[in-house]
Protein backbone atom coordinates (compact mmCIF):
# COMPACT_ATOMS: atom_id res chain seq x y z
CA UNK A 1 0.00 0.00 0.00
CA UNK A 2 1.16 3.52 -0.77
CA UNK A 3 0.10 6.28 1.61
CA UNK A 4 -0.19 9.74 0.10
CA UNK A 5 1.44 11.73 2.89
CA UNK A 6 0.15 15.35 2.84
CA UNK A 7 3.70 16.74 3.12
CA UNK A 8 5.89 14.03 1.58
CA UNK A 9 3.78 12.52 -1.16
CA UNK A 10 3.42 8.80 -1.82
CA UNK A 11 5.24 6.70 0.81
CA UNK A 12 5.36 2.92 1.25
CA UNK A 13 3.14 1.75 4.12
CA UNK A 14 6.05 -0.26 5.55
CA UNK A 15 7.64 3.04 6.66
CA UNK A 16 4.71 3.50 9.05
CA UNK A 17 3.56 2.02 12.33
CA UNK A 18 -0.13 1.23 12.56
CA UNK A 19 -2.08 2.27 15.66
CA UNK A 20 -5.67 1.36 14.79
CA UNK A 21 -8.95 3.28 15.05
CA UNK A 22 -8.56 7.09 14.90
CA UNK A 23 -10.97 7.37 17.82
CA UNK A 24 -7.81 7.14 19.94
CA UNK A 25 -7.32 10.86 19.18
CA UNK A 26 -10.33 11.64 21.36
CA UNK A 27 -9.26 10.65 24.82
CA UNK A 28 -12.13 10.91 27.32
CA UNK A 29 -12.00 13.50 30.08
CA UNK A 30 -11.25 11.67 33.34
CA UNK A 31 -13.43 14.12 35.24
CA UNK A 32 -16.50 13.52 33.09
CA UNK A 33 -19.50 11.44 34.12
CA UNK A 34 -19.10 7.69 33.56
CA UNK A 35 -15.44 8.26 32.82
CA UNK A 36 -14.68 4.64 33.80
CA UNK A 37 -17.02 3.25 31.15
CA UNK A 38 -15.69 5.75 28.64
CA UNK A 39 -12.10 4.71 29.27
CA UNK A 40 -12.93 1.00 28.93
CA UNK A 41 -14.56 1.84 25.62
CA UNK A 42 -11.60 4.02 24.60
CA UNK A 43 -8.98 1.48 25.58
CA UNK A 44 -10.54 -1.79 24.52
CA UNK A 45 -13.65 -1.62 22.36
CA UNK A 46 -13.57 -1.08 18.59
CA UNK A 47 -16.17 -0.73 15.83
CA UNK A 48 -13.87 -2.68 13.50
CA UNK A 49 -15.88 -2.00 10.33
CA UNK A 50 -15.70 -3.95 7.08
CA UNK A 51 -15.48 -0.95 4.78
CA UNK A 52 -14.40 2.64 5.35
CA UNK A 53 -12.22 3.01 8.43
CA UNK A 54 -10.44 6.06 9.86
CA UNK A 55 -7.17 4.97 11.39
CA UNK A 56 -3.86 6.21 12.77
CA UNK A 57 -0.56 5.65 11.01
CA UNK A 58 2.72 6.96 12.48
CA UNK A 59 5.45 7.80 9.98
CA UNK A 60 8.24 6.38 12.09
CA UNK A 61 10.79 6.02 9.32
CA UNK A 62 9.96 9.40 7.86
CA UNK A 63 8.97 12.72 9.37
CA UNK A 64 7.47 11.12 12.51
CA UNK A 65 4.08 12.68 11.97
CA UNK A 66 0.81 11.04 12.90
CA UNK A 67 -1.60 10.62 10.01
CA UNK A 68 -5.31 9.92 9.94
CA UNK A 69 -5.80 7.62 6.98
CA UNK A 70 -9.28 6.87 5.65
CA UNK A 71 -9.06 3.43 4.12
CA UNK A 72 -11.38 0.70 2.94
CA UNK A 73 -10.63 -2.43 4.96
CA UNK A 74 -12.21 -4.70 2.35
CA UNK A 75 -10.26 -3.46 -0.68
CA UNK A 76 -7.26 -1.77 1.03
CA UNK A 77 -8.03 1.34 -1.05
CA UNK A 78 -6.84 4.56 0.61
CA UNK A 79 -9.42 7.31 0.27
CA UNK A 80 -7.99 10.22 2.23
CA UNK A 81 -4.85 11.08 4.22
CA UNK A 82 -4.73 13.94 6.73
CA UNK A 83 -2.27 15.15 9.34
CA UNK A 84 -3.62 14.23 12.75
CA UNK A 85 -2.33 17.44 14.33
CA UNK A 86 -4.26 19.60 11.85
CA UNK A 87 -7.45 17.67 12.49
CA UNK A 88 -6.94 18.04 16.22
CA UNK A 89 -6.24 21.78 15.95
CA UNK A 90 -9.31 22.26 13.82
CA UNK A 91 -11.45 20.34 16.33
CA UNK A 92 -10.02 22.28 19.29
CA UNK A 93 -10.63 25.63 17.58
CA UNK A 94 -14.34 24.90 17.33
CA UNK B 1 -21.16 -43.82 7.89
CA UNK B 2 -18.59 -45.98 9.68
CA UNK B 3 -15.08 -46.15 8.31
CA UNK B 4 -12.83 -49.17 8.72
CA UNK B 5 -10.08 -51.02 6.91
CA UNK B 6 -12.53 -53.70 5.87
CA UNK B 7 -14.89 -51.06 4.48
CA UNK B 8 -12.06 -49.55 2.40
CA UNK B 9 -11.20 -53.01 1.01
CA UNK B 10 -14.83 -53.83 0.31
CA UNK B 11 -15.47 -50.53 -1.46
CA UNK B 12 -12.26 -50.99 -3.44
CA UNK B 13 -13.57 -54.28 -4.74
CA UNK B 14 -16.96 -52.74 -5.63
CA UNK B 15 -15.56 -49.80 -7.54
CA UNK B 16 -16.06 -47.35 -4.63
CA UNK B 17 -19.76 -46.97 -5.43
CA UNK B 18 -20.98 -47.30 -1.84
CA UNK B 19 -19.60 -44.10 -0.29
CA UNK B 20 -22.25 -41.64 0.81
CA UNK B 21 -22.19 -37.93 1.73
CA UNK B 22 -20.96 -37.38 5.28
CA UNK B 23 -23.80 -35.12 6.32
CA UNK B 24 -27.37 -34.43 5.23
CA UNK B 25 -28.43 -31.19 3.62
CA UNK B 26 -31.56 -30.38 5.63
CA UNK B 27 -33.87 -27.37 5.45
CA UNK B 28 -34.05 -25.48 8.72
CA UNK B 29 -36.80 -26.42 11.14
CA UNK B 30 -38.90 -23.68 12.76
CA UNK B 31 -37.15 -23.90 16.09
CA UNK B 32 -34.25 -25.54 17.89
CA UNK B 33 -32.87 -25.74 21.40
CA UNK B 34 -29.62 -24.17 20.30
CA UNK B 35 -28.53 -22.41 17.12
CA UNK B 36 -24.83 -22.11 16.44
CA UNK B 37 -23.95 -19.31 14.04
CA UNK B 38 -20.88 -20.32 12.06
CA UNK B 39 -20.12 -23.73 10.57
CA UNK B 40 -16.36 -23.65 10.89
CA UNK B 41 -14.14 -25.83 13.01
CA UNK B 42 -15.13 -24.30 16.34
CA UNK B 43 -18.87 -24.21 15.54
CA UNK B 44 -18.97 -27.81 14.36
CA UNK B 45 -16.88 -28.97 17.32
CA UNK B 46 -19.33 -27.15 19.61
CA UNK B 47 -22.27 -28.93 17.98
CA UNK B 48 -20.54 -32.29 18.26
CA UNK B 49 -19.65 -31.92 21.96
CA UNK B 50 -23.15 -30.60 22.75
CA UNK B 51 -24.58 -33.74 21.19
CA UNK B 52 -21.99 -36.19 22.49
CA UNK B 53 -21.14 -34.92 25.97
CA UNK B 54 -24.20 -32.90 26.92
CA UNK B 55 -26.85 -34.94 25.06
CA UNK B 56 -28.44 -31.91 23.41
CA UNK B 57 -29.16 -32.84 19.80
CA UNK B 58 -31.89 -30.43 18.74
CA UNK B 59 -29.27 -28.08 17.30
CA UNK B 60 -28.80 -26.18 14.07
CA UNK B 61 -25.47 -24.95 12.76
CA UNK B 62 -26.06 -22.13 10.27
CA UNK B 63 -23.22 -21.33 7.91
CA UNK B 64 -23.05 -18.43 5.46
CA UNK B 65 -20.91 -20.24 2.89
CA UNK B 66 -20.02 -23.88 2.59
CA UNK B 67 -18.98 -25.94 5.58
CA UNK B 68 -15.48 -25.14 6.80
CA UNK B 69 -14.99 -22.29 4.33
CA UNK B 70 -13.38 -19.92 6.81
CA UNK B 71 -10.20 -20.19 8.80
CA UNK B 72 -10.44 -23.95 9.35
CA UNK B 73 -9.74 -24.17 5.62
CA UNK B 74 -6.92 -21.62 5.48
CA UNK B 75 -4.63 -22.11 8.48
CA UNK B 76 -1.18 -23.69 8.81
CA UNK B 77 -2.46 -26.78 10.66
CA UNK B 78 -0.22 -26.68 13.74
CA UNK B 79 -1.23 -28.14 17.10
CA UNK B 80 0.76 -27.49 20.28
CA UNK B 81 0.36 -26.57 23.93
CA UNK B 82 3.39 -24.41 24.64
CA UNK B 83 1.83 -21.37 26.26
CA UNK B 84 3.08 -19.65 29.39
CA UNK B 85 0.23 -18.11 31.36
CA UNK B 86 -1.85 -20.20 33.79
CA UNK B 87 -5.10 -18.93 32.19
CA UNK B 88 -4.01 -20.22 28.77
CA UNK B 89 -1.76 -23.25 29.11
CA UNK B 90 -4.19 -25.72 30.77
CA UNK B 91 -6.76 -24.90 28.09
CA UNK B 92 -4.36 -25.63 25.23
CA UNK B 93 -3.13 -28.80 26.94
CA UNK B 94 -6.76 -29.91 27.27
CA UNK B 95 -7.07 -29.23 23.55
CA UNK B 96 -3.97 -31.26 22.72
CA UNK B 97 -5.33 -34.19 24.73
CA UNK B 98 -8.56 -34.02 22.73
CA UNK B 99 -6.53 -33.92 19.49
CA UNK B 100 -4.70 -37.09 20.50
CA UNK B 101 -7.91 -39.08 20.62
CA UNK B 102 -9.80 -37.19 17.92
CA UNK B 103 -9.60 -39.67 15.06
CA UNK B 104 -10.79 -42.60 17.18
CA UNK B 105 -13.59 -40.48 18.64
CA UNK B 106 -14.81 -39.21 15.27
CA UNK B 107 -14.01 -42.38 13.32
CA UNK B 108 -12.41 -40.15 10.73
CA UNK B 109 -8.84 -39.86 9.51
CA UNK B 110 -7.74 -36.31 10.21
CA UNK B 111 -4.05 -37.20 9.99
CA UNK B 112 -3.10 -36.09 13.50
CA UNK B 113 0.65 -36.25 13.22
CA UNK B 114 2.61 -35.62 16.42
CA UNK B 115 6.03 -35.00 14.95
CA UNK B 116 6.97 -32.35 17.49
CA UNK B 117 7.19 -28.58 17.72
CA UNK B 118 10.62 -26.98 18.09
CA UNK B 119 11.07 -23.34 19.17
CA UNK B 120 14.61 -22.18 18.45
CA UNK B 121 16.36 -19.70 20.75
CA UNK B 122 19.33 -17.51 19.95
CA UNK B 123 20.54 -15.87 23.17
CA UNK B 124 20.99 -16.53 26.87
CA UNK B 125 18.03 -14.38 27.85
CA UNK B 126 15.82 -16.11 25.32
CA UNK B 127 16.97 -19.45 26.73
CA UNK B 128 15.91 -18.32 30.21
CA UNK B 129 12.49 -17.31 28.89
CA UNK B 130 12.09 -20.69 27.20
CA UNK B 131 13.14 -22.56 30.34
CA UNK B 132 10.41 -20.70 32.18
CA UNK B 133 7.91 -21.52 29.46
CA UNK B 134 8.97 -25.17 29.46
CA UNK B 135 8.43 -25.33 33.22
CA UNK B 136 4.97 -23.78 32.83
CA UNK B 137 4.19 -26.45 30.25
CA UNK B 138 5.39 -29.27 32.52
CA UNK B 139 3.32 -27.90 35.41
CA UNK B 140 0.17 -28.08 33.28
CA UNK B 141 0.88 -31.73 32.50
CA UNK B 142 2.23 -31.10 29.02
CA UNK B 143 5.57 -32.35 27.74
CA UNK B 144 8.60 -30.17 27.11
CA UNK B 145 12.33 -30.55 26.97
CA UNK B 146 15.24 -28.24 26.40
CA UNK B 147 17.60 -29.20 23.59
CA UNK B 148 21.17 -27.98 23.22
CA UNK B 149 23.00 -27.32 19.98
CA UNK B 150 24.36 -30.90 19.77
CA UNK B 151 20.84 -32.36 20.13
CA UNK B 152 19.56 -29.98 17.45
CA UNK B 153 22.33 -30.90 15.04
CA UNK B 154 21.09 -34.49 15.12
CA UNK B 155 17.47 -33.72 14.26
CA UNK B 156 17.70 -30.49 12.24
CA UNK B 157 21.25 -30.37 10.83
CA UNK B 158 20.27 -27.95 8.09
CA UNK B 159 19.73 -24.92 10.35
CA UNK B 160 22.16 -22.01 10.08
CA UNK B 161 23.79 -22.63 13.49
CA UNK B 162 26.66 -20.17 12.89
CA UNK B 163 24.48 -17.29 11.69
CA UNK B 164 26.59 -14.28 12.60
CA UNK B 165 23.72 -12.14 13.86
CA UNK B 166 21.44 -14.79 15.40
CA UNK B 167 23.52 -17.87 16.22
CA UNK B 168 21.40 -20.83 17.35
CA UNK B 169 21.86 -21.72 21.02
CA UNK B 170 19.23 -24.45 21.39
CA UNK B 171 15.51 -25.08 21.33
CA UNK B 172 12.40 -25.83 23.36
CA UNK B 173 10.98 -29.10 22.12
CA UNK B 174 7.43 -30.38 22.54
CA UNK B 175 7.30 -33.89 21.07
CA UNK B 176 3.50 -34.15 21.32
CA UNK B 177 2.94 -31.09 19.13
CA UNK B 178 2.52 -31.50 15.40
CA UNK B 179 0.13 -30.98 12.54
CA UNK B 180 -3.38 -32.09 11.55
CA UNK B 181 -5.18 -32.26 8.21
CA UNK B 182 -7.27 -29.14 8.85
CA UNK B 183 -10.26 -29.66 6.52
CA UNK B 184 -10.71 -33.20 7.78
CA UNK B 185 -11.26 -31.79 11.27
CA UNK B 186 -14.30 -29.85 10.07
CA UNK B 187 -15.56 -32.81 8.04
CA UNK B 188 -15.07 -35.26 10.91
CA UNK B 189 -16.93 -33.07 13.41
CA UNK B 190 -19.67 -32.42 10.84
CA UNK B 191 -20.09 -36.14 10.14
CA UNK B 192 -20.42 -37.09 13.81
CA UNK B 193 -22.59 -34.10 14.76
CA UNK B 194 -24.90 -34.86 11.82
CA UNK B 195 -25.18 -38.53 12.71
CA UNK B 196 -26.36 -37.48 16.19
CA UNK B 197 -29.16 -35.38 14.70
CA UNK B 198 -27.57 -31.93 14.40
CA UNK B 199 -28.84 -29.99 11.37
CA UNK B 200 -25.97 -28.42 9.46
CA UNK B 201 -27.46 -25.74 7.22
CA UNK B 202 -25.03 -24.41 4.64
CA UNK B 203 -25.45 -21.30 2.47
CA UNK B 204 -27.62 -19.83 5.19
CA UNK B 205 -26.37 -16.49 6.46
CA UNK B 206 -27.51 -15.22 9.84
CA UNK B 207 -28.60 -11.68 8.98
CA UNK B 208 -29.87 -10.56 12.37
CA UNK B 209 -30.73 -11.70 15.87
CA UNK B 210 -34.23 -11.85 17.26
CA UNK B 211 -34.12 -9.95 20.54
CA UNK B 212 -36.99 -8.99 22.81
CA UNK B 213 -36.71 -7.47 26.31
CA UNK B 214 -32.99 -8.14 26.31
CA UNK B 215 -33.42 -11.83 25.47
CA UNK B 216 -32.35 -13.52 22.28
CA UNK B 217 -34.85 -16.05 20.93
CA UNK B 218 -33.54 -16.88 17.48
CA UNK B 219 -31.94 -15.61 14.31
CA UNK B 220 -33.11 -14.19 11.02
CA UNK B 221 -31.39 -15.95 8.17
CA UNK B 222 -31.39 -15.91 4.40
CA UNK B 223 -33.50 -19.10 4.68
CA UNK B 224 -36.08 -17.48 6.96
CA UNK B 225 -36.57 -16.98 10.68
CA UNK B 226 -35.32 -19.75 12.97
CA UNK B 227 -36.22 -19.65 16.66
CA UNK B 228 -34.22 -21.16 19.45
CA UNK B 229 -33.79 -21.12 23.20
CA UNK B 230 -30.12 -20.19 22.94
CA UNK B 231 -27.88 -18.76 20.23
CA UNK B 232 -24.12 -19.28 20.15
CA UNK B 233 -22.07 -17.05 17.87
CA UNK B 234 -18.86 -18.69 16.66
CA UNK B 235 -17.65 -16.72 13.65
CA UNK B 236 -14.05 -15.72 14.35
CA UNK B 237 -12.87 -13.42 11.58
CA UNK B 238 -16.31 -11.83 11.25
CA UNK B 239 -17.12 -11.49 14.95
CA UNK B 240 -17.34 -7.69 14.91
CA UNK B 241 -19.59 -7.79 11.85
CA UNK B 242 -22.01 -10.29 13.34
CA UNK B 243 -22.13 -8.80 16.84
CA UNK B 244 -22.34 -5.33 15.30
CA UNK B 245 -25.82 -6.23 14.02
CA UNK B 246 -27.12 -5.83 17.57
CA UNK B 247 -24.82 -2.95 18.44
CA UNK B 248 -22.23 -4.82 20.49
CA UNK B 249 -18.68 -3.49 20.06
CA UNK B 250 -16.02 -6.10 20.77
CA UNK B 251 -12.46 -5.82 22.07
CA UNK B 252 -11.36 -7.09 18.68
CA UNK B 253 -9.76 -5.82 15.46
CA UNK B 254 -9.80 -7.89 12.27
CA UNK B 255 -6.40 -8.44 10.70
CA UNK B 256 -5.14 -10.43 7.75
CA UNK B 257 -2.64 -13.24 8.27
CA UNK B 258 -0.90 -14.73 5.27
CA UNK B 259 0.17 -18.34 4.81
CA UNK B 260 2.53 -19.84 2.27
CA UNK B 261 3.19 -23.18 0.58
CA UNK B 262 6.25 -24.06 -1.47
CA UNK B 263 6.44 -26.57 -4.27
CA UNK B 264 6.54 -30.22 -3.19
CA UNK B 265 9.92 -31.37 -1.85
CA UNK B 266 11.30 -34.63 -0.49
CA UNK B 267 10.80 -35.09 3.27
CA UNK B 268 13.19 -32.71 4.99
CA UNK B 269 11.48 -30.83 7.86
CA UNK B 270 10.76 -33.03 10.90
CA UNK B 271 7.73 -31.56 12.66
CA UNK B 272 7.28 -27.84 13.17
CA UNK B 273 10.20 -25.42 13.54
CA UNK B 274 9.93 -21.80 14.65
CA UNK B 275 12.56 -19.07 14.36
CA UNK B 276 13.32 -17.24 17.60
CA UNK B 277 14.82 -14.05 16.18
CA UNK B 278 12.03 -13.17 13.80
CA UNK B 279 8.55 -14.45 13.16
CA UNK B 280 8.72 -17.53 10.95
CA UNK B 281 7.41 -21.06 11.42
CA UNK B 282 7.48 -24.00 9.04
CA UNK B 283 6.27 -27.57 8.71
CA UNK B 284 6.10 -29.92 5.76
CA UNK B 285 2.81 -31.23 4.46
CA UNK B 286 2.21 -34.85 3.52
CA UNK B 287 2.39 -33.81 -0.12
CA UNK B 288 5.86 -32.38 0.47
CA UNK B 289 5.13 -28.67 0.32
CA UNK B 290 6.69 -26.49 2.98
CA UNK B 291 3.85 -24.81 4.84
CA UNK B 292 5.01 -21.63 6.52
CA UNK B 293 3.97 -18.27 7.86
CA UNK B 294 4.90 -15.36 10.07
CA UNK B 295 3.47 -12.05 11.22
CA UNK B 296 0.06 -10.60 10.45
CA UNK B 297 0.12 -7.67 8.04
CA UNK B 298 -0.67 -5.37 10.95
CA UNK B 299 -3.56 -3.17 9.76
CA UNK B 300 -7.31 -3.73 9.95
CA UNK B 301 -8.41 -5.82 7.00
CA UNK B 302 -11.25 -8.00 5.78
CA UNK B 303 -9.61 -8.61 2.41
CA UNK B 304 -8.43 -12.25 2.80
CA UNK B 305 -5.25 -11.24 1.02
CA UNK B 306 -2.18 -9.41 2.26
CA UNK B 307 0.58 -7.27 0.87
CA UNK B 308 4.17 -7.78 -0.22
CA UNK B 309 6.19 -6.36 2.72
CA UNK B 310 5.08 -9.20 5.00
CA UNK B 311 5.80 -11.81 2.33
CA UNK B 312 9.33 -10.44 2.09
CA UNK B 313 9.72 -10.40 5.86
CA UNK B 314 8.52 -14.00 6.29
CA UNK B 315 10.77 -15.29 3.52
CA UNK B 316 13.76 -13.42 4.99
CA UNK B 317 13.08 -15.07 8.34
CA UNK B 318 12.94 -18.48 6.69
CA UNK B 319 16.18 -18.05 4.82
CA UNK B 320 17.93 -16.70 7.94
CA UNK B 321 16.94 -19.85 9.85
CA UNK B 322 17.49 -22.44 7.10
CA UNK B 323 19.31 -21.04 4.06
CA UNK B 324 18.59 -24.23 2.09
CA UNK B 325 14.99 -23.17 1.44
CA UNK B 326 16.18 -20.13 -0.52
CA UNK B 327 15.91 -22.18 -3.70
CA UNK B 328 12.46 -23.63 -3.05
CA UNK B 329 9.85 -21.93 -5.17
CA UNK B 330 6.76 -20.44 -3.59
CA UNK B 331 3.65 -22.14 -4.90
CA UNK B 332 0.73 -20.45 -3.17
CA UNK B 333 0.02 -17.55 -0.82
CA UNK B 334 -3.31 -16.81 0.76
CA UNK B 335 -4.74 -14.76 3.60
CA UNK B 336 -7.28 -15.31 6.34
CA UNK B 337 -9.00 -12.83 8.62
CA UNK B 338 -8.14 -13.07 12.31
CA UNK B 339 -10.09 -11.81 15.30
CA UNK B 340 -7.15 -10.02 16.95
CA UNK B 341 -8.22 -9.38 20.52
CA UNK B 342 -6.91 -6.62 22.76
CA UNK B 343 -4.75 -8.95 24.86
CA UNK B 344 -4.09 -11.75 22.38
CA UNK B 345 -6.37 -14.24 24.14
CA UNK B 346 -9.81 -15.54 23.21
CA UNK B 347 -13.29 -14.96 24.61
CA UNK B 348 -15.80 -17.73 25.42
CA UNK B 349 -18.55 -16.02 27.35
CA UNK B 350 -22.16 -14.91 27.73
CA UNK B 351 -23.07 -11.52 26.31
CA UNK B 352 -25.14 -8.76 27.89
CA UNK B 353 -28.11 -10.11 25.90
CA UNK B 354 -29.63 -13.12 27.63
CA UNK B 355 -29.38 -16.46 25.82
CA UNK B 356 -26.83 -15.04 23.39
CA UNK B 357 -23.32 -16.45 23.73
CA UNK B 358 -20.05 -15.54 22.11
CA UNK B 359 -16.93 -17.43 21.09
CA UNK B 360 -14.17 -15.56 19.25
CA UNK B 361 -11.04 -13.47 19.51
CA UNK B 362 -8.77 -16.40 18.70
CA UNK B 363 -6.08 -14.21 17.13
CA UNK B 364 -3.97 -16.52 14.98
CA UNK B 365 -4.09 -19.43 17.40
CA UNK B 366 -7.57 -20.70 16.69
CA UNK B 367 -6.85 -23.94 14.87
CA UNK B 368 -5.00 -25.73 17.68
CA UNK B 369 -7.80 -24.68 20.04
CA UNK B 370 -10.60 -26.20 17.94
CA UNK B 371 -11.49 -29.24 20.11
CA UNK B 372 -11.17 -27.48 23.48
CA UNK B 373 -12.94 -24.39 22.18
CA UNK B 374 -15.83 -26.56 21.01
CA UNK B 375 -15.88 -28.50 24.28
CA UNK B 376 -15.75 -25.43 26.53
CA UNK B 377 -18.30 -23.53 24.43
CA UNK B 378 -20.62 -26.55 24.54
CA UNK B 379 -20.15 -26.60 28.32
CA UNK B 380 -21.10 -22.92 28.54
CA UNK B 381 -24.12 -23.31 26.22
CA UNK B 382 -25.39 -26.43 27.98
CA UNK B 383 -24.79 -25.54 31.63
CA UNK B 384 -24.61 -21.73 31.62
CA UNK B 385 -21.28 -21.83 33.43
CA UNK B 386 -17.73 -21.63 32.12
CA UNK B 387 -15.67 -24.79 31.77
CA UNK B 388 -12.83 -24.97 34.28
CA UNK B 389 -10.13 -24.63 31.64
CA UNK B 390 -11.80 -21.62 29.97
CA UNK B 391 -12.97 -19.80 33.07
CA UNK B 392 -10.81 -16.72 32.43
CA UNK B 393 -11.79 -16.14 28.78
CA UNK B 394 -14.41 -13.56 29.78
CA UNK B 395 -15.48 -10.19 28.39
CA UNK B 396 -15.12 -8.47 31.75
CA UNK B 397 -11.40 -9.18 32.05
CA UNK B 398 -10.70 -5.93 30.20
CA UNK B 399 -12.60 -3.71 32.63
CA UNK B 400 -11.38 -5.71 35.63
CA UNK B 401 -7.75 -5.44 34.54
CA UNK B 402 -7.31 -9.21 34.33
CA UNK B 403 -5.86 -9.26 30.85
CA UNK B 404 -4.37 -12.52 29.59
CA UNK B 405 -1.51 -10.92 27.73
CA UNK B 406 0.73 -13.82 26.72
CA UNK B 407 3.12 -11.55 24.85
CA UNK B 408 3.00 -8.55 27.19
CA UNK B 409 2.15 -6.06 24.47
CA UNK B 410 -0.80 -4.23 26.00
CA UNK B 411 -3.99 -3.31 24.20
CA UNK B 412 -2.55 -3.22 20.70
CA UNK B 413 -4.04 -6.08 18.69
CA UNK B 414 -1.57 -5.96 15.81
CA UNK B 415 1.33 -6.74 18.16
CA UNK B 416 -0.11 -9.95 19.64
Amino acid sequence: MLIDHPLLGLRDSSEFIYMGDAKLLNRPNWKSKNSKTKFIDYGYLRKNPAGVHKELWYHEQGDRSWLVVTRNTVTHEILKVELARYLKRKANAK
Amino acid sequence: MKYSGIKVLWEGLRGNMGWKPLWRNPDPKKSYDIIIVGGGGHGLATAYYLAEKFKITNIAVVEKGWLGSGNIGRNTTIIRSNYLLPQNQPFYEFSLKLWENLEQELNYNSMVSQRGVLNIFHSDSQRDAFVRRGNAMLMSGADASLLGVNDLKKIVPFLDFQNSRFPIKGGLWQPRGGTVRHDAVAWGYAKEADSRGVDIIENCEATNFLVKNGRCYGVETTKGVIKSKKVGVCVAGSSSQVMGKIGINLPIESHVLQAFVSEGLKPVIPGVITFGAGHFYVSQSNKGGLVFGGDIDGYNSYAQRGNLPVIEDVCEGGVALMPMIGRARLLRIWGGIMDMSMDGSPIIDKTKIKNLYFNGGWCYGGFKATPASGFCYAHLLATGTSHHDAKDFLFNRFEKGRLIDEKGQGNQPNLH
